[in-house]
Parts: C-alpha cells; structure tokens; sequence
C-alpha cells in the first residue's frame, strides 16, 4: 500500500537517532503484536526523551493504543525489547510499569465511578490494610500535587459526579500519586471540551517543567503542534516517521498520517443528480452515556448521486448512521425518505426505514451486520425475514430465501458459494460482500454505507466500488461514510467533512485535494490559514 | 397482643432472620466483587447438613460449625473456579449448586444415618445453647420495658446470634474501611480499573468467594446445630433465595441487609400470629400472602417502580481483558 | 499465543459435551463408591429399573414426558440467550387448568384433554408474562424475577389449594377427575399393555408435537428467526429492526405455556387432580435437560428420556440398595448442569492441544481465514 513517500523523507531511525545530549526515557526496539491474524504493531522503533512531550498521531487503528498498552504492561508484546531509563525491562503487568514509574491515562476512564476521588487514588497504592492512614496520606498529597501542577479537584467528591474534564485529572493525579515519571495519555482530549482541553495543556506544560516525560496520543494535529517537543507518526501498525515538532507542519503530518495510498480510480460518469431522496435536518443524537456525538447536522443526498462523509473515524459518523438508518432515535432534528418524514418510538424504527426504501450496509458488519453464527442464506435475509417473499404468514420459506441466497452468491461472486456454510466460515471480503448483496439487491431509494471495504481484499474492493457506482447510475441516492479518504474520494460526487459532530466542510467533486481534505479531518477550519 | 406478645414476636423474628443475615452478608461479600451467587441456598443446605453430621458424630457444636464452614467454602471454591477460571455463566454455576447440595446432602445422609435423609436429633453439647447475658433476670424483675426487652430479645440467644449480628458491622468496616473492601467493590464495579492498576481481578474474586463461604457456613450451621436440632431434607426452603431477595434489597449494604432480614423474619414470625385474624377493611390475610411478600417486594423492587436496585455494574460477567 | 484455536465443529458440538456428561457420571460414580456400594452394580440396576420390564419403560416414559416439555421450555429461551428458571413456577400455577378439566369430566377424555392444553398453556404463559414483560420494558434481570416469581407460585397455589379449589373434607388437593374424562394411559391402547401399572398417557403425544413444534418454530418460521438472532447477535436485531421487547415477550409466553403442559401430563393424567407441590421439581430438571440436549428438540428429548430412566431407575435402585437414596439422581442432575453448563470449556484446553499437536500448520491457517482479515 505504502509506497514509502514519507514527506520529510526521513527514515524512522534517522530521525529517533537525532537527538544528542538530552537522556531518553523510554525506547523501544522491534516491538511485534498481533491479536490472531491482525497484527496491530510492526517493528517498532521508538525514543522518547526525558522531560519532553511526545506526540503519537495516526489515525485510529493505527496501532497507537496497543503499543502504549504494551509499554504500559497491560500486553505483552510478541518480541522486541524495551529499555526504560536506559535499562532493558521486560514489563510482565501493570503493577511492574507503575514501579518503573511509568504511569498511564487511558482513553477510557479507568475509574470507579460510585467511588469518591480520594478512594480511586489510593485504589491499588494503599498503605496499609485500613485505610484510614491512606485517605489522610492521599489528602495531604493531593493538596501538594494541586500545587504543584493547579491540578484542582474536590477529593470527596464522587467519580460519577463530576465531570469528564475532573474525571481525567484524577486519572492524571493517580498516576502521579503513584510516583509516575512517564506519563502516557492516550486521546486525553476526545472526551473534553475546547477550555477543559486547553486547561489539560497547561497541566502537561507544568509536569513538563517538572520533568516528567510525556508520551500524548492523539490523532488532532492541533494538539500535536501546541504542545508536543517531538512527534512519531502511525499508520497501519508502523512508526512511519519521527521529527521536531518545531521542523514539521499539520499538512505534513496529515499526509503521512493518512498515507498516500495506491488509488483505485473507479470509473465513473459525471453524476446527474435527480430529486432529494434523503433529508436529514438540524440533527443531535446522543451515544448511549448520553454524549452528543452529532450536532446540529443537515444533509441532503439527491437520486443519482453519491455523497461522501469524510472524517476520521470517532467524530460522530456512526451515530449519524445509526440515526439515520432507524437504529438510534435521535434527540432533536427530523429525518426524511423521499419527503416522508420519519418518525421514531419503540425498537424496531430499523424496519420502518427499510419499509420506506432506504437501505443500510454498516459500519461493523460483524457486530450489527450479521449474526456470524448462522447460514449464509440466512444472513441474507437479516432486517427483511418479514417480507412476503420469504413466506406468507409466520412460516419462513426456507426454499425461497435458499434460492435467492444461491443467486446472490453468484452475482455477487460470494466465496464459497455454499449458503449454508456458517458465515463465521466467510473471509472479511465475503462476509461485506453478503451484507452488500443484501442490501443492494432489492427496490430502494436510498442506500447508506459505512466503510464498506474496510478489512476487505483489493480485488474485492474494486468489486464493491463498483456496485456502488452502478447504484448510482441507477438513480438511487447514496450517503457513504469512510475513513478512508481514497475511498471518499474517488466515490463521491460531493465530499462532507465531519468533526466533532459537526459537517465543518462541503466540497464538490475534485474540488479538494487529499491535504486539504486531510486537515479539514485533523479539524483544522482554514487550511490556508494553517500555512 | 400485649407488650410480652410483641416481645415474643420480635424475639422469633430475631431467631428467624439470623439464617437470612448470615447468607445475605455472605452474598454482599461475592456479589460485590461482581460474581452472581444464587447458590446461596445450596451453601446452607451443604453446611447444615456437615454441621448436623459431624456434631453428631463428635458430639461438639463447635466441631460441625467447622465442618459446616469447610463443606460450606469447599462449595463455594467450585463456584469460584467456574466463575473466574472457566469464565462460565455464574447463574448456571449457582443453579447447580443448589441442586448438588439438595441431592448430596439427602444421599449421605441416608447412607450414613438411615434416617429418611435426616441426621439424628441433636442434644446437650451437639447443638450451641443459648446464653444468658449478664443480669438478664435482675433486668427483668426490676427495671420495667427496658429490662423485658433486654431479658427477652437480647440476651438468651445461641452464640451464633449474636456473631451473625456481629458481623454486620465487621462487614461494613471491611468493605468501607479496609483495603480489601475498596477492592472487593472495585472489582465488582470496573474489573479493567483494577487489572490496569496491576491487581488481580481473579484473587480477589477468589478472597471475596472465600468470604461468603465462610458464612453461608455459619448460616448453616445455625439451622441445624442452633435453630433446630438435626438436618432435614431440604431444611433450608429457600432462605437462600430470601436472603438473595433481602441482599436485592438492601442494595448490596450491610445495615440494609440486615433490617431487610430482620424485616423478612418479622414477616415469617407474623405469618402463624396472623392466620385467622381478620383485619378492618381488608378482612383475613392468607398466610401464604404474607410468606410471599418478600419475594413480592423484591420484584417491584427490581422492576424499578419504587426506588431502584442497582447492582454492581460488572456483576455476572466473567472478566475477559479487552483487546 | 492466547487466541483460541478453533476446533473442528464435531469435537465442540458433540465430544466436549459428551466428555462433560460423562465426567458428571464419572464423579456421581465416585459418590456412590464413598458410600461403600459398586457404581457398576447401581448402574446394572438402575438400567433394569428404566428398561428391564414393561412398567418400567412406562414410568421412565412418564417422567420423560414431563422433563420433554420442561426441558423444552428451559431450551426455547436459551436460543434467545436467556435463562427461564420460573419453568417450575409456570407449570406449577398451569396446574389450575384441574378446574376446567373438572368442568368437563363428564363429557368425554378429548374434550378435558384438549380444554386442558389450553388452559394450562394460557396460566403457564400469562405466569411467564410479567417477568418478560419485567426484563423486555424495564431491564429486571430475569433470572431473579423467574426464581422469586417460583415462590410466589408456591404461596399462590398452597393457598388456592389450602382455601379456595379444595375437595370438601381434603386438606389442600381438589377433587378427583371423573372416570369418564380421564386421559387414557398407553396400556389401554391394544398392544401395549406391556406397560403394565405405569402411568405413561396419551400426553407423551402432546410431548412428541411439542418437539416438533419447538423445532418447527426456532428453524422454519420467521419469529424463531428472530430468537436465534436475539441470542446470537442483539445488536443485529436492532440493525434488522427486529423489536426485542416483542421476541422477549412472546417467547417467554412460548416456553411458560410449554412448562403449563406438565399439568396436563402430571395433574390431569396421572394424579387426575392438583396437589400441593405436584411439580416436584421437574420445572428444574428441564435445565440439566436443556444444557445436555443442547437445546435442541432431540437433543432434548434424548436427554429427557434419561433422565425420565435415571428418575425411575433411582427409584428401583433406592429399592435394591437401601443405601444409596433416590436422591442421587439429583446429584447427578446438578453434576450434569454444573459441566455441561457452568463449566462447558473445561476440557478445551486439553483437546486443544491434542488437537493442535495432531495438525499444528492446518490449525493456524484456519484461524486466519476464519476470521478473515477484519
């Protein structure tokens, strides 16, 4: 895929070896991971300096999370070694890392929530077995580490009780209560608000001039560029550049966070759009912890043409789609199928939108778009067993969708074309290629499709690109979401960019290069401005 | 009925909540390191019949209470390594418990008493007596209500009345004030929080497990060696369920616990009062209504239209590390 | 590595469960051995008691009878990946259908049997309803519910017996059914009088239909569709736009109205009037049925019928041999849910590495392709 264009044109090493005089805190040499057949970590080489900040940007998937949950002891990593403070250490758990002094905030939370602050920060480090003396040794040094680095919260406060911003704090004090001197903060700011994130900022700046080495995760090269002293970027498992912060750029960093892969041109004709098809106006919908993830959204996707929802992944496009495909009712905002408006009350609004003519191929096919323990045929059924076709009454014609399924395989070139195999059996290609079947294949007006080749094979990729596109000359109206830009790209007939809930960017076809696209992602407004 | 009526009412509820605090305390300590016990019951069946079995045959209350307690915590460890190391479903594990306590408790019994799957009848030494606490009498005859209540309703109780009472306030120290316990509810709320702080969910659970063996053993021993004065088949009649029902209730705390039990023997100390008396208005209230309140109670409870039962959140889920 | 290598489908559908049933009559083996008597020579025995005569084949086919509809109700709910333990309640509260078929005992055994199908399935499904309706709306965890929902049923029908149904001068029973409305037993039928004495009736049909139709509702319409999606994948039900609420609900109804058929079996056919406790626990022996038939209509009827012998063989066994008690089918029955139930991965690890000892390259390759490269 890569073709190894790293815009600085600097090897990984090159740029890890360049530091002098300063001591490195951690490093890391050929780390290996894999979860089964997925390998998560390649080969990484990686040094951090002490008393600095440490960005990792890459999209999610990058392999961010896992190599820090390796250093952090929470896995082990297949091979490779890591030194700490120049020592070679093999971190069996969590327990050793935090006696290295090695301290980790997770992206979520790893919090009691029903406890007050003071109990979560003695969680794990009591002194003793009463913990009276623990309370009253944690109270005095909460007060001093409030000073030292305005890290301010109410220790008898309970967890669930504040918010998300003094949530992290406690996360960031635990760490620091247990003696940590390399802090590890993975996505710190996905769950703050713009002043809270700004407030987390100045803390990390504090602990900087106190020096504590920091590794940030993130995937917002806002953040990387106000706070960090060097940056490492991800993709695909791999430390694909290191550099100075001071001697990169955002649009830089974009273009090697997203890569420049080998684009699959798809053939396609001007589009000539036709009526609104589907409608979506001024719509919020909250995850289930009752986080708004889309804001205020509108969007209208006309017959004919193919709308792409650019953004990495986590900005609020899955819980646009389960909106919009009935799955989710959302709290304000209205939702129209060829001008009907859609209406929303009891768990089936799914059904109700398929009835009215939209289509949905998912973003998780495994988790909502198949049951992976039943037949191929039967999967090829899910969300219409109710249609007459499949049997009049409460009978299922088992014949009928048998058959249907048996077509499918062929026009779809499912593999293998037995449809009574289990499709935990299929390979990722196939399984999206059943949901697409599916989908595709019936009267509908609209069609929407979350990262419809995501783990799938190339040739079957230019196969479901295809089937899209034909959709399309067919006048159905399509929204596609995708974090892969490529695929926006060479897809779409008009580009919306989403971050942080909202569409922050509207572009026509061939309108936007890939940077430019790459920063409206990163969440950087003005491109021009970012210069 | 007079104040001795009351006094003997509330005396019988003591007697009869006793069983239920022990399992329910017994349940606090698993359910709130997120292990599901309803294997409550079968826990106090095992243990009644080991304490029954070994008093009889060494002629200590003492002795059986150990047997109990072992017979009880030995039950306990298979649901433990069911829960924790086969990562099975806890319910499954609890319901099978129940049923190997049933049909175990029966088969030895037979075998080795022949007495229609009791054990003999328990006396002197075999059982714990009850004890007298000091100027019990003097109490009575000289100070008015106050003397009653202290000669009646608290002293002239078996030691394993007063250790169950007594556990109630050890209980809520140890899940509020000590290590353990901060743990112990961790691990019931957030497993992931715990084994990223390095502790291990699995210990714990195993420590907390060991807890409610210890005294549903205690509760079991109760029936047979204090309570009553033998094991009888299936003397246990779903206490076990009650105490899981008064748990529910008291939503996992220990004082809450133990008004719940205390609640719950009243209702079963009224139940033989209340046959045949008719009420103003309603009329007679069948006995079998009051018998099922408990369990009626805990389902509105948990249908969350009165107040709301919330349990520990990692409750029943085997811990698996998240990829 | 830690990740789980696949097995080849026949060891996890049929070895793993067979190895865990057998540990479970390996260990009751043992208990018997501790009480000083020959597992073998129980066995032997208990093998003559099911099948050795006529009337014990009858007995074994009445208690399977009844294990066939628990067993079924218990199986039915776990393919929507729940667990009705409120079986022994619903069939005990569907014992009222007694009074319709005292209401019709004059007339003719097809009328009092079919009125009681219905009745008994109405009382057993409306029993299950609340604590469907419970989980479905509310999210109360039904295991809870079902069990207090159990001695609710246990007050409401001593009561109903003690004061309201009872036969004048009977403590807590009802009257006795007519003669005339009487279910034949299958030693009426020519040709089988080979039963001698047992009870075995006519509802063992019943048990037979109520296989077929489990198994016809879960594979071939479109409502057992949508348990078995309910129990493999929530999230997808939701994606189909299937309402759980409703498959909740109505399933619930299905096994609570299967569990009501033990009335008509038991009550109405054999003991032909309620009394108090007639259950007897056969509401939770349909859960050590259900595991070990693995949730399947023969599954379970192939294990019912084991348990319908263990159940009758115990007896003739507690006769031959004093001291080993009835009650040890019950451990048996606890030991065969606690491993094929609670404790079904316990052999795993071991017949992973036979396996993957035995083809080490062919096992990892599956892996790959199996969980494709998503």
């Amino acid at each position: 895929m890569s073709e190894s264009t790293d815009t600085n044109g600097q090897r990984p090493d090159a740029a890890a070896d360049r530091p002098q005089g300063r001591e490195v805190a951690i490093e890391l040499r050929g780390i290996n991971k894999s979860f089964g057949p997925v390998r998560a970590n390649k080969n990484i080489d990686l040094k951090v300096e002490k008393g600095t900040v440490h960005g990792i940007v890459g999209e999610n998937g990058a392999g961010k999370s896992t190599l820090m949950s390796i250093l952090y002891g929470f896995y082990t990593a297949d091979s490779g070694e890591i030194f700490v403070n120049g020592q070679k250490v093999t971190i069996t758990d969590s327990k050793h890392a935090l006696e290295l002094g090695i301290g980790m905030v997770h992206q979520h939370f790893m919090l009691v929530e029903p406890f007050t602050i003071l109990e979560n920060i003695i969680l794990g480090a009591e002194d003793s077995a009463i913990l009276e003396t623990s309370i009253a040794r944690a109270r005095a040094e909460l007060k001093r580490l409030a000073e030292d680095y305005s890290l301010t919260v109410d220790p008898d406060a309970v967890v669930g009780d504040v918010s998300v911003g003094q949530q992290q704090r406690v996360e960031i004090l635990k760490a620091l209560y247990r003696g940590a001197d390399i802090l590890i903060l993975d996505e710190p700011t996905g769950v703050l608000t713009p002043a809270e994130a700004d407030h987390l900022f100045r803390i990390l700046e504090q602990l900087r001039e106190q020096g504590k080495t920091i590794i940030l995760i993130t995937h917002k090269l806002r953040e990387i560029m106000a706070i960090t002293d060097n940056v490492s970027v991800m993709r695909q498992g791999e430390i694909v550049s290191t550099v100075r912060t001071a001697d990169t750029s955002p649009d830089k960093l974009a273009e090697a966070m997203v890569g420049r892969h080998v684009l699959l041109r798809v053939e396609k004709d001007k589009a000539n759009p036709g009526d609104i098809r589907l409608e979506v106006n001024n719509l919020t919908v909250k995850d289930d912890l009752g986080v708004p993830r889309v804001k205020d959204v509108s969007l209208t996707v006309r017959a004919g043409e193919i709308v792409g929802i650019a953004g990495v992944a986590g900005n609020g496009q899955s819980e646009l789609l389960e909106a919009i495909s009935g799955m989710r009712e959302p709290v304000l905002g209205e939702i129209k199928i060829s001008g009907n408006p859609v209406t929303f009350h009891g768990d089936d609004g799914a059904a109700r939108l398929r009835r009215a003519g939209l289509a949905h191929v998912p973003e998780d096919r495994q988790r909502l778009g198949l049951v992976t323990a039943f037949e191929e045929w039967e999967n090829s059924i899910l969300g219409y067993q109710d249609d007459d076709r499949y049997g009049k009454g409460l009978q299922l014609d088992i014949k009928a969708a048998r058959e249907e399924a048996v077509r499918r395989i062929e026009k779809f070139d499912i593999r293998p074309t037995n449809p009574r195999l289990k499709t935990a059996n299929f390979s990722g290609g196939n399984q999206q290629k059943i949901v697409l079947a599916r989908e595709m294949d019936r009267d509908l007006e609209v069609l929407i499709v979350g990262q419809p080749t995501r783990g799938v094979d190339i040739g079957a990729i230019e196969f479901i690109h295809n089937q899209i596109i034909a959709m399309r000359d067919e006048g159905k109206a399509i929204l596609l979401v995708s974090v892969e830009l490529d695929e926006i790209r060479s897809l779409s007939d008009r580009i919306l960019v989403m971050f942080d809930g909202h569409i922050i960017a509207e572009v026509a076809e061939g309108e936007a290069d890939e940077r430019t696209l790459g920063l409206y992602m990163a969440g950087v407004n003005e491109p021009a401005a970012a210069e | 009925m007079d104040f001795s009526d009351i006094i003997l009412v509330l005396d019988s509820s003591v007697r009869l909540a006793v069983p239920l605090l022990f399992a329910a305390l017994a349940g606090l300590y698993s359910e709130r390191s997120g292990v599901v016990d309803i294997g409550l019951e079968g826990k106090l069946l095992g243990a009644a019949f080991a304490a029954a079995a070994a008093a009889a045959v060494t002629g200590s209350a003492w002795i059986g209470l150990g047997a109990g307690i072992v017979v009880s915590i030995s039950m306990a460890m298979i649901h433990a390594f069911a829960s924790v190391n086969m990562r099975g479903n806890q319910i499954i594990s609890g319901v099978a418990l129940n049923f190997l306590a049933l049909g175990v408790t029966v088969v030895l019994a037979e075998a080795w008493f022949r007495r229609g799957g009791n054990t003999p009848n328990l006396s002197g030494d075999q059982r714990f007596g009850s004890i007298d606490l000091p100027f019990a009498a003097e109490a009575q005859a000289n100070i008015p209500f106050v003397g009653e209540i202290y000669a009646q309703l608290i002293s002239g109780h078996n030691i394993l009345v007063y250790l169950a009472f007594l556990a109630v306030p050890i209980t809520a120290y140890v899940m509020f004030h000590t290590r353990f316990g901060l743990r112990v509810r961790a691990v019931g709320e957030n497993p992931t929080a715990l084994d990223t702080a390095g502790m291990s969910v699995g210990w714990l659970r195993y420590q907390a497990i060991f807890v409610t063996g210890i005294l549903c053993g205690a509760g079991g021993a109760y029936l047979s060696t204090a309570q009553g004065a033998s094991f009888t088949d299936n003397m246990t009649a779903g206490r076990g369920f009650i105490a899981l029902a008064a748990l529910i209730f008291a939503k996992w705390r220990p004082w809450q616990a133990m008004f719940t039990c205390l609640l719950f023997g009243f209702l079963s100390a009224m139940q033989i009062r209340l046959q045949g008396v008719e009420f103003p208005l309603i009329g007679e209230v069948p006995v079998q209504a009051i018998q099922a309140l408990p369990y009626i109670l805990t389902v509105i409870l948990l249908a969350g239209f009165v107040g709301r039962a919330i349990p520990p959140k990692s409750i029943g889920q085997p811990y698996v590390k998240e990829r | 590595m830690s990740a789980r290598q696949p097995l080849p489908h026949w060891v996890t559908a049929f070895l793993m469960p067979a190895l865990n049933v057998a540990l479970a009559f390996v260990i009751g083996g043992l208990v018997v051995l501790a009480i000083g008597e020959n597992p073998l020579e129980a066995v032997s025995v208990l093998i003559y008691g099911a099948f050795g005569y006529g009337e014990g084949w009858g007995y074994t086919l009445h208690f399977a009878t009844n294990f066939m509809f628990t067993g079924l109700a218990v199986a039915l709910v776990f393919h929507m990946g729940m667990f009705n333990i409120g079986v022994e309640g619903q069939a005990y509260v569907a014992g009222l259908a007694i009074m319709v078929a005292l209401a019709f005992d004059q007339t003719h055994w097809t009328v009092v049997f079919v009125t009681s199908i219905i009745t008994a399935g109405v009382l057993g499904a409306m029993w299950a309803l609340i604590p469907a309706y419970l989980q479905a709306k509310r999210g109360s965890h039904i295991v809870i519910t079902t069990i207090m929902f159990n001695f609710i049923a246990s007050s409401l029908m001593s009561y109903m017996l003690g004061q309201v149904i009872t036969r004048p001068g009977a403590n807590a029973e009802t009257e006795t059914i007519d003669p005339v409305g009487r279910l034949p037993l299958l030693r009426d039928i020519p040709g089988l009088e080979f039963f001698g004495f047992s009870p075995v009736n006519v509802s063992i049909f019943l048990a037979i239909a109520a296989g077929f139709f489990v198994y016809w509702l879960l594979w071939h319409t479109k409502f057992g569709y949508k348990i078995r999606a309910l129990g493999h994948n929530p999230n997808a039900v939701r994606y189909a736009g299937v309402s759980a609420v409703t498959v909740i609900i109505i399933t619930m109804m299905i096994s609570g109205a299967l569990a009501g058929l033990v009335a008509v079996n038991e009550a109405v056919g054999v003991q032909k009037r309620l009394v108090v406790g007639y259950v007897n626990g056969a509401g939770f022996v349909g859960i050590a049925v259900a595991f070990m038939g693995r949730s399947h209509p023969i599954g379970v009827a192939l294990s019912a019928l084991l348990f319908g012998a263990l159940y009758q063989g115990g007896q003739e066994l507690a006769f031959e041999m004093p001291s080993v008690s009835r009650d040890m089918v019950v451990v048996i029955q606890a030991l065969v849910i606690l491993f094929t139930g609670a404790m079904s991965e316990l052999f795993r690890p071991a017949l992973e590495r036979v396996f993957s000892a035995r083809s080490p390259g062919a096992e990892t390759a599956k892996a790959a392709s199996e969980s494709g490269s998503g």
